[in-house]
Parts: C-alpha cells; structure tokens; sequence
C-alpha cells in the first residue's frame, strides 16, 4: 500500500515508529518519497504529521526524550544511523516553518550567514541573486537587500525563510504548515513557487489544509490514528495526489477528504 | 499571473478538446467522402477510429475531474471547467453520427446509392466548418462568434429539408427504393444533428464568457423533424 512503483526515491521510511518517553506518536510508517515531486501529508490534528516530517531532518533531537526506531534512508543511508552528524542531515534536509523566522538581520545577510557557516566560498552575490530569484523574490527585495528582513511582509518573509533554505543547496525541502500563518494570495504564491522549486528539489509538505495538498502535490500521504484506543498515528493511504481525491481506496480517507470524517 | 500552473494545466485541457474536435471534423467529412466511394474498408476504419474519439473523451473527462478535485476551480475557472465537460460529451456524440453513417455504408452493402451525393457532402463540410469555429470560439471565448454561429443551422437545416423532399419523391414514384432513401434520409439526419450539436457548443462558450445560460433559438421551422 505504501510503495510508490518509482525508480527515482529520495527518501524512504522503513518500519518507522518515533517514539516520545514510552509513547509512540507515530507507528509503522514505511514510505518512499520520489524525488522531484512534492508529496504531502495530511490528515487531522493530532495524528503526527509534524512528528513525521520533524523525523525527517532530526528536528525531533532536541525533544530529549524523542527517539525513532526502523529507519529513514537517504541515498540508502540511515539518517539515524551511527556516525551520522544531524546538522549534516539537517544541511542536505532544509526546513521552512509555519511561521516565517528570518533573522533580525538585511535581506542579504539572511541568506549568506547560513552560507558561510557551511563554508561557502564562491561569490556571494550571486548566491543571494540566485536564491532569491530562486524564491520568486528577487524582483521584490533587489533594491533594498540591506534593508531588515523585518520589512518584508508575511509573504515575502516565507519566501525569504525559503531562499534561505536553498542557498544551501539541500536535497529535499521540508514544509510544515508553510502558508497557514499567510493571506491567500501570498499562499497561492508560495505554492506557485513549490511548482518551481519541485524543478530541483524534492518537496515534503505538512498541511492541514487538505486543498492545498490537492493543489500543490504530486503524492499525498494520508495520515490517522491508527485504531481506536491508540493514540499512535500512522500513514493510512498513500498515492497518487489524484487517487486521493477522486477515488481513494481507504474509507477513512474518503471520509476525510470529502469532510465527513470524525 | 499567481497560479502559472492550473493556468497551464487548463491549456493543456483546451488544447486536447481541440484535438478531439479535429478528430470528429476528420471523421464526419471522412465518413461521408467513403460512403461516396462506397468504400466499405474506409467505414470499417471510421468505426475503428471512433473508439480513439472515445477514449480520448474519457481521458479528458478524467483530466477535468482531477483538476476540479484538485485545484478547486471558482467562478469563470468553474464554469469554463464544467461546460468543457458537456462539450467533450457533444462533440463524442457528433462523433457517433459519423459512425452512424459509416455503420450504414456497410449495412448498404453491394447497394448502388440511390442518387448521386451533391447536398449530403455538402451538409458534411458546413456541419464540420461550424464546429471548427465554435471550438475557435470556445478555446478564444469568442463571444461574438459563439452568438453568430448557430445561425449558419439554417442552411444545414435548409439542405436536410430539400434532401427530405428529393427522397419523398423517389419513395413516391418507386416504392421498391424505400430502404435505400432511408438509408439516405438517416445519413442526412445525422448530419443535421451535428450542426446542433454545435449550438450547444456555443451556448456553453457563451456561458463561460458571461455566466449566462440561455438558449440559442431555432430560427426556422424544420420538417421531418421529430
């Protein structure tokens, strides 16, 4: 059921479980995420869709008592493998956050301190041009790049957060709720812009707003609480974006995505 | 331009309408060029190509379905979206017509035709040349085109009466040719459905454009007409 029939995997889970103390928020998660798409995950409140994602970069790390068992494989090794530096896992795994956290620092300086920590040597100019057109913003912010980031608006400090997270050039780009802190305009802009970014990268996205996975993704994990009386949440269906809202094969699938669940 | 994509993907969508219209403008015109020739193999052959009209119906149903499901269309993105469904759906029937007329070719037989076709093939090209325009009209959203179209009917309705009357004459004067005028009067009824068939595609251009439903008026009194 959770098996994309594709050569091009950038990621995979295997036997997932992510545990916090002796609770498991998250169960038995095997998927494989196809590079250069954007896949989605949804599901309701509650059923560790973050927990997931947060797995993903190791972001989990800094809840002491969080720990995973079974495996996520990039390129075929373990992320949690031993010997595995998680500021490394976290510089090929970028993160954008709900709410837009650039530095309290220029528009310029957002993007090359990050660079230069990961002992970027080349022309720093042109990494900020790049990126920023990367992010759809540089047309915007050019002429004020030493302005506060702090001037921008909600928007265009998102764009920003993730022009910054491609100066680093990672391999895949994690969402979680990127555009629910913004106006509806701005979030059509963002997804437009995973539409340019999926050219490159490969797209994790959390949302709770289950239109916007159908608009911006290409496959959709469907995330629930497993059974009654767990609380552990696991992924129930996983296809093809299109299955998903048109003929998904899980029932409580159907019943979430047409809004009759719960 | 915000969302480049769904914008993209609906040309893509217009662009597939138009090669399924192609294909049945090929088909109606074919259709009656082989039962000319009385070319049984050609018929054979339209009827095979009309389950590719089919299948590519199906496939844009499909496509219209998941982008409806998937980007939410509103408003003119709505109507334009749902009237591209009935319009696949028209232009599949006026597809039909033509395997209707292939169907008969082959059902003639070793048949001579009844008289030579002059108005028939021409009922074809007028028939086919309107739904051209109207998919022009339905890809550009041309109102005014849309709302001038449905009148040019009335010739095709106009050839159809006058090849009614022509067979009623042979019928009357030798009743043995009655299947074969039939045979005729069928392939001259399936042409004339075309032709309003592509009205509806213009009304449906003209909902998309303006929001308004309304229907385009027969200007003429047709006989045999159910």
């Amino acid at each position: 059921m959770n098996n994309i029939n594709a050569p091009d995997i950038a990621i995979e889970t295997k036997n997932l479980f992510i545990f916090y103390g002796s609770f498991a928020a998250v169960s038995e998660v095997n998927i494989k995420i196809e590079k250069q798409k954007v896949t989605a995950i949804i599901g309701p409140s509650g059923c560790g869709k973050s927990t997931l994602i947060r797995a993903f970069n190791r972001m989990n790390d800094f809840v002491p008592s969080s720990y995973v068992t079974g495996e996520i494989l990039l390129q075929g090794q373990n992320l949690y493998g031993k010997n595995i530096d998680p500021v490394e896992v976290r510089r090929k795994i970028g993160m954008v956050f709900q709410k837009p956290n650039p530095f309290p620092k220029s528009i310029y300086e957002n993007i090359s301190w990050g660079a230069k920590i990961n002992g970027f040597k080349g022309n720093m100019d042109e990494l900020v041009e790049q990126s920023l057109r990367g992010a759809a913003l540089w047309d915007e912010v050019k002429d004020k790049l030493k302005k506060s980031a702090y001037e921008l608006s909600g928007g265009q400090q998102q764009r920003l957060c993730i022009a910054r997270t491609i100066a680093i050039q990672p391999e895949i780009i994690l969402m979680d709720e990127p555009a629910s802190a913004l106006d509806p305009i701005s979030t059509l802009r963002i997804e437009e812009l995973m539409q340019e970014l999926k050219k490159n990268y490969t797209i994790i996205i959390v949302t709770h707003n289950m239109q916007q996975a159908a608009r911006v993704s290409d496959y959709t994990a469907m995330m629930m609480l497993e059974k009654d009386g767990s609380r552990s949440g696991t992924v129930i269906e996983f296809s093809e974006t299109k299955k998903i809202f048109t003929n998904p094969k899980d029932k409580r699938t159907e019943d979430y995505v047409t809004g009759r669940f719960g | 331009m915000i969302r480049k994509t769904f914008e993209h993907e609906i040309q893509q969508v217009k662009d597939e309408v138009l090669l399924l219209g192609s294909m049945v403008e090929h088909a109606i015109i074919a259709s009656v060029d082989v039962l000319k020739k009385r070319d049984i193999k050609g018929a054979e052959r339209i009827i095979a190509e009309d389950a590719e009209i089919n299948k590519k119906r199906f496939a844009i149903e499909n496509q219209l379905m998941i982008l409806i499901a998937t980007q939410q269309p509103m408003a003119h993105d709505l109507r334009l979206l749902a009237s591209t469904m009935e319009i696949i759906s028209e232009l599949e029937r006026m597809g039909d017509y033509a395997k209707g007329i292939a169907s008969i070719n082959i059902r003639m037989g070793e048949e001579t035709l009844l008289k030579p076709l002059i108005d028939i093939p021409r009922m074809a090209q007028i028939g086919a040349d309107m739904l051209h325009r109207s998919l022009t009209a339905f890809v550009k959203e041309d109102v005014e085109a849309a709302k001038m179209i449905p009148a040019e009917d009335d010739e095709v309705d106009a050839l159809y009466n006058q090849i009614y009357h022509e067979l009623m004459l042979f019928i009357i004067q030798d009743p043995k040719s009655i299947e074969r005028a039939n045979w005729l009067l069928w392939v001259a009824h399936n042409l004339e459905r075309v032709a309003d068939r592509v009205t509806n595609i213009c009304e449906r251009t003209i909902f998309i454009a303006t929001g308004e439903m309304s229907e385009i008026k027969d200007t003429k009194e047709e006989i045999g007409k159910q």
